[in-house]
């Protein structure tokens, strides 16, 4: 337990020495919300059911969150971790690999979770969004919602080769799909076409169920999401431990 | 004397090739054994089986009694390891690194101490990217230090080090021999063999090939003693006469070479300078060469040790 605590931390202060990680989990969210928040102000729509742009932003950029430090920032930690030796290190002490994986699911959890607080703070101070949902409910989903996501980080530090892979795959996953499943930007703006594509988009059922909850819908209305995302955590987890290699 | 570390009859291959080809040693308590011999000898392979990194394909290995394979959890906590190629987050700071394995073992050394000893107490707030090649290895002790092991494994110490953090890293190993622990390391300086172990196991192509003290082996094998000297213009045939059956001549250009027997009743050197006066050639700069392990090598394997 002890070693946990200071694996913990100690992954923590690393998260945030590493100014990229926590740029993409911290400042680049706020900046999205400001940027479209100043082009579109948070006034009610037909177009997103008599809500603003804003309500619906603050539950789909904690889907742009939780998809960076997924398939980016454990991703990019846990293949660097292993090509340079840093898990060989730890291999000769008598710890278990399982304490290195859950430390590292913590932190970014709580990073993850530290970036919607800030999105949620700033959008009710500057633009006074309305949440109509049930706060568990949006909390349980959020933890489904990245843990889900971070095991698709795992997976992806096991099966490529190298660092320098990982991270270009990670972003070739992630980019179009930030902007194809709705979590970039609001997926009523694209067109039908595109829309189709979004299915086969992970994804895309984070967005669904964290912008479903956060208006009310109940999880009866989700059951899809609830489904797609708990295959892909339970895949994800076998999976990951199949392909983890400590070097 | 107890025996801490226990090899017979082991071999590994990976794939066609055969990594380690049945070796036996063992290592007594309170020694500093070293394993040398040019890359790809088998050293790191036989290491890293001791510490349970890797699966030996058969032989027996034991280190402190136990089966590093079955009993690796144990052994963990009571021998500390350097590894060839190893690394800590680059933002780590040195002494988080300290406090964080130290949670790691239910019993450690005192790292503030360890910090101390080891000359780090400056660096303790730097980051592990920011250190040298020495100081990083010295942090590398500093952690297989951690858990106050019986026994340390240190694989390939000072590759890649300078002259002046080498010698410090030898000052460390010696004092960790004086607190009573076992060393077991392995290096492709024949230097750091001979001035560090108590005894060495020279390895070639996964064979043991040789094994005692450094000492004894330079005595047994490497039966020779250089007198080296420069002269200006030519050595007079008289003098090269008068040389056979003292020793072998070599010959480059102004610097001169005499190979010679030691043991001898009358030491080689004096017999040379003699030759010198009475042939009336003028020297300069003569010295003795002693044989190291170099030349050991040498003579076991026919090959120069090279990196």
């Amino acid at each position: 337990m002890k070693s946990l605590f200071k694996m913990t931390w100690m992954e923590a202060k690393l998260f945030l020495r590493e100014p990229i990680g926590a740029f993409f989990t911290l400042v680049f969210p706020l900046m999205m919300l400001f940027l479209f928040g100043s082009i579109y102000g948070n006034k009610p729509t037909s177009l997103f059911n008599g809500l603003g742009t804003i309500d619906i932003s603050v539950p789909a950029y904690t889907a742009m969150i939780i998809a960076t430090t997924g398939l980016l920032g454990l991703t990019i930690t846990m293949s660097a971790y292993r090509e340079n030796g840093v898990l060989r290190r730890l291999r000769t002490t008598p710890i278990s690999p399982l304490l290195v994986l859950v430390s590292q699911v913590i932190v970014l959890f709580l990073m993850t979770t530290f970036g919607m607080v800030l999105l949620i703070i700033a959008g009710k101070l500057v633009y006074h969004i309305h949440f109509y949902g049930n706060a568990l409910n949006v909390i349980l989903g959020f933890i489904l919602c990245s843990l889900s996501f971070f095991s698709l980080g795992f997976v992806l530090a096991g099966l490529m080769p190298t660092a320098r892979t990982a991270q270009v795959v990670g972003m070739v996953l992630l980019y179009p799909m930030l902007f194809l499943s709705g979590a970039g930007f609001p997926r009523e703006l694209l067109p039908e076409a595109i829309k189709n594509i979004s299915v086969f988009l992970p994804l895309t059922y984070v967005v669904n169920l964290l912008r479903g909850l956060w208006v009310g819908e109940a999880w009866s209305h989700h059951t899809t999401d609830v489904i797609v995302l708990a295959s892909i955590l339970i895949t994800g987890i076998l999976v990951s431990i199949k392909t983890f290699r400590w070097e | 004397m107890n025996q801490v570390v226990q090899v017979e009859k082991f071999r590994k291959s990976y794939g066609t090739t055969i990594a380690v080809d049945s070796i036996s040693f063992d290592v007594q308590e309170g020694e500093i054994f070293g394993m040398v011999g040019p890359n790809g000898a088998g050293k790191t392979t036989t290491i890293e089986c001791l510490e349970g990194l890797r699966r030996p394909d058969s032989g027996l290995l034991r280190v402190l009694g136990m089966d590093p394979q079955t009993e690796s959890h144990t052994l963990r906590i009571l021998t500390g390891m350097q590894l060839q190629q190893s690394n800590l987050p680059e933002r780590m700071k040195v002494w988080e690194a300290l406090d964080l394995y130290s949670s790691f073992y239910p019993k450690t050394a005192n790292w503030e101490q360890l910090l101390f000893q080891l000359g780090l107490e400056e660096k303790r707030n730097s980051y592990f990217s920011k250190l040298s090649g020495g100081q990083k290895q010295r942090l590398f002790i500093a952690l297989a230090l951690l858990p106050d092991p019986q026994v340390i494994f240190l694989d390939e110490l000072t590759t890649g080090l300078d002259p002046q953090a080498r010698h410090a890293i030898w000052d460390l190993i010696r004092d960790i021999k004086l607190k009573g622990k076992t060393v077991l390391l392995t290096t492709h300086y024949m230097e750091e063999a001979e001035r560090l172990c108590d005894r060495v196991a020279i390895l070639d192509h996964g064979r043991i090939v040789a094994l005692d003290s450094p000492e004894a082996l330079i005595r047994t094998m490497g039966a020779e003693e250089r007198i080296v000297f420069s002269i200006d213009g030519v050595l007079p045939a008289s003098f090269e006469q008068a040389l056979v059956g003292v020793g072998r001549l070599e010959v480059q250009r102004e610097r001169v070479v005499v190979h010679g027997n030691v043991g001898l009743k009358v030491p080689l050197v004096s017999e040379v300078v003699t030759l010198l006066t009475s042939s009336g050639v003028k020297f300069q700069n003569l010295r003795t060469e002693q044989s190291t392990l170099e030349d050991v090598f040498l003579k076991l394997t026919g090959k120069e040790m090279k990196e």
